[in-house]
């Protein structure tokens, strides 16, 4: 093989590879942006990842319907989410602590009521082929793309709309500014963040439900290594802006990618640092916006992570 | 409580009323996670029921494989140990105010890093010395790791939360390249592996005592820790830094060495189980260095309110709910993730229980009958 052909494939493997895996990472960064512009941090999305991933495998085999699944793991993902928002609205606790702790909850119930799960072959995800009219099989294997891509996609840019204009943007983005301007408004702080926080855990749990039913496409306790968490890095990098997230998504997708495409041409050697790529991609991009001023100034005001 | 009034009553009254309401202060901290505790089990006995699995059943079996036998106790100690260190490294920079939850990543590589020196070393030295080089390593190591994700913190204002777990994961896949690549001992078929330590150079329990020596030194260590911290005045710096580090800067503590120190100390604390588990349990480094040692830690830490002393006998604790996993695995049918969803309900019903200090009447201090 031509060392063109062998970059071509490599290339095509990444572009499909980052619209594949960069799908959760889009889903798990918008709960999380949402959550976050509200004024409260979720670490526990990925808990929320791995539960909805369960629940998705579970529901898509019992009943055949793989979208039926996709609504389980976003009901599963609510539920998580409303847990965190009730727990935090009580004096004295911290929605640090109770991210980390939700997170191994949700990974608990997840490997508990999984088990029975790992063998059997759940319905998967229909996907849309875009890229047949090229004629090059590779190519339009790149472009076989899962409609929840849309979704997210989609769900990016309305979001971005929506809370620069609409009167819930503006609620939600004002508790996370400023709780003395919510309660002059007579808005109950508390409330907003539960709505944001439990839509937050739907959208992360459909997040889960993409891993378990598309890509990779089966349900075991390995699933999720670190996603959940490293999209809550990726809203940082994207300045709480939905559309952004889009964007880094794609990036962190195409890191997570390069694993498998060097695979795919033979290149093995060093195989688990490839594989390690979007974590110290995470590493280096935090490093990065530590001393950025526009990260710092996009931050919502009543965020408790960088005290 | 204002001067004025604590002025009033007589000397004896006020050091007795003083005693009295430090007692119930520290009734509070033992009452309240005692309640959450048994908040949990009923949660969790609730959990079992709508399951149809008997709760007594559950936790006489938890009992008889924690604590009920000679042989569940080993189990146990055994277990406890590495989590008295990995909870240590949660603790020390908690006083600091930074939340770390990456401590595997330092057990992964201290335990890689002790496994690694003792390949040259191994058959040339003496077992003392090569233990004592193994350990070192470790807790260098573990330093290092977990000493960076304060540095960051420290320097480019990097998360520290998220930091420490990204690069546990960086961690253990340097570990599974390792033990895969150039250190691999030809003769790990199933289960890749680096070379044994040797027999002859693997830790036994302490004589007469049959407990694991990494529980003496992990005590040993929490005294010592204790003490750094509720006894020097770097411990008092870095309580001051935790409790309002702009108010720690304004008085001129050096913030960041305090940072970097704390979270080395961690490193080390956890680098140090890794050398246990490889001296101790397993003989070489494999993936089951990567046992989740760090993240129970977590919990117990959290269980322990920080205080390096109490984190001992919460490891016990949760070294005897890990001990008896296998028995109810193996009598009631449950899955093994049932200790951990165990774990877990401990975990959130004791962070909701923070809601409580301070609002029982009766531990009020000042409160009057």
């Amino acid at each position: 093989m031509s060392d063109m052909a062998t970059l071509a494939t490599v290339l095509f493997a990444m572009i499909g590879g980052a619209i594949r895996v960069s799908t959760p990472f889009l889903f798990v960064s918008l709960g999380e942006c949402v959550t976050e512009k509200a004024g409260r941090i979720n670490l526990g999305l990925e808990g929320t990842l791995v539960l909805g991933a369960m629940a998705a495998y579970m529901v898509a085999y019992e009943t055949g319907d793989p979208w039926l699944g996709v609504l389980a793991a976003g009901c599963a993902g609510l539920i998580l989410g409303t847990m965190h928002a009730t727990l935090c609205s009580l004096p004295r606790v911290n929605d640090v602590a109770i991210g980390i702790a939700l997170m191994s909850f949700g990974t608990g119930l997840a490997f508990f009521f999984g088990k029975p799960y790992i063998q059997p072959q759940a319905p998967r995800l229909p996907s849309v082929e875009l890229g047949g009219w090229l004629g090059n099989p590779q190519l339009a294997e790149a472009l076989t793309v899962n409609p929840l891509f849309f979704i997210g996609v989609a769900l990016a840019f309305f979001l971005r709309w929506a809370f620069d204009n609409t009167r819930y943007g503006l609620l939600l983005r004002m508790a996370g500014d400023s709780v003395a301007a919510s309660r002059a408004m007579g808005v109950s702080v508390d409330g907003v963040r539960l709505a944001a926080t439990a839509a937050g855990g739907f959208l992360s749990g459909i997040g889960g439900a993409f891993l378990s039913l598309y890509y990779p496409g089966s349900w075991n306790e390995a699933l999720s290594s670190g996603q959940g968490l490293m999209a809550v890095a990726l809203v940082i990098f994207a300045r709480w802006d939905p559309q952004r997230c889009f964007y880094a998504a794609m990036l962190f997708g195409a890191a997570g990618a390069l694993g498998p495409a060097l695979q795919s041409v033979g290149i093995v050697k060093g195989y688990y640092f490839f594989n390690a790529a979007p974590y110290i991609l995470t590493l280096l991009i935090m490093i990065g916006a530590g001393r950025d001023g526009k990260a710092a100034r996009a931050m919502p005001s009543e965020l408790g992570v960088q005290r | 409580m204002d001067a004025s009034h604590a002025a009033a009553p007589a000397p004896g009254g006020l050091v007795s009323a003083g005693a009295g309401a430090r007692l119930r202060q520290a009734a509070e901290y033992i009452a309240i996670p005692l309640f959450a505790l048994a908040v949990s089990a009923f949660l969790f006995s609730l959990f079992l029921l709508a399951l149809g699995h008997s709760p007594s059943e559950f936790f006489s079996l938890l009992w008889r494989g924690g604590f009920g036998t000679a042989f569940s106790w080993r189990n146990t100690l055994q277990r406890a140990a590495p989590l008295v260190l990995t909870a240590l490294a949660v603790a020390i920079p908690a006083r600091i105010g930074l939340t770390i939850i990456g401590g595997e990543g330092a057990v992964v590589l201290g335990g890689l890093a002790a496994a690694a020196i003792a390949i040259p070393l191994a058959g040339m030295v003496p077992t003392i010395v090569l233990l004592g080089c193994m350990a070192i390593l470790a807790a260098t190591v573990g330093a290092g790791w977990i000493g960076l994700a304060g540095y960051l913190r420290h320097a480019r204002n990097v998360n520290e939360t998220i930091s420490s777990l990204l690069l546990a994961y960086v961690a253990i896949a340097i570990l599974n390249f390792t033990v895969e690549g150039p250190l691999r001992d030809p003769g790990s078929l199933n289960k890749p592996s680096t070379p044994p330590i040797g027999r002859e150079n693997m830790l036994s329990p302490v004589p007469g005592l049959e407990v694991p020596w990494a529980l003496v030194v992990g005590i040993a260590i929490a005294i010592a820790l204790h003490l750094l911290m509720s006894r020097t005045a770097f411990g008092f710096a870095a309580r001051v830094t935790g409790g309002n580090p702009r108010a720690a800067r304004a008085q001129g503590l050096p913030v960041g060495r305090l940072i970097v120190l704390c979270t080395a100390i961690a490193g080390a604390c956890a680098g140090l189980a890794g050398f246990f588990e490889v001296a101790g349990i397993h003989g070489n480094a494999n993936a089951a260095l990567a046992a989740g040692y760090g993240y129970t830690g977590i919990l117990v830490a959290f269980l322990a309110r920080h205080n390096p002393i109490a984190v001992v006998p919460v490891a016990i604790l949760f070294g005897g709910i890990a001990a008896a996993g296998g028995l109810i695995q193996r009598r009631m049918g449950l899955p093994d993730a049932t200790v951990l969803l165990l774990q877990a309900t401990v975990f959130v019903v004791l962070l909701a229980s923070e809601t409580l200090y301070g609002r029982l009447r009766f531990f009020k201090a000042g409160a009057r009958a």
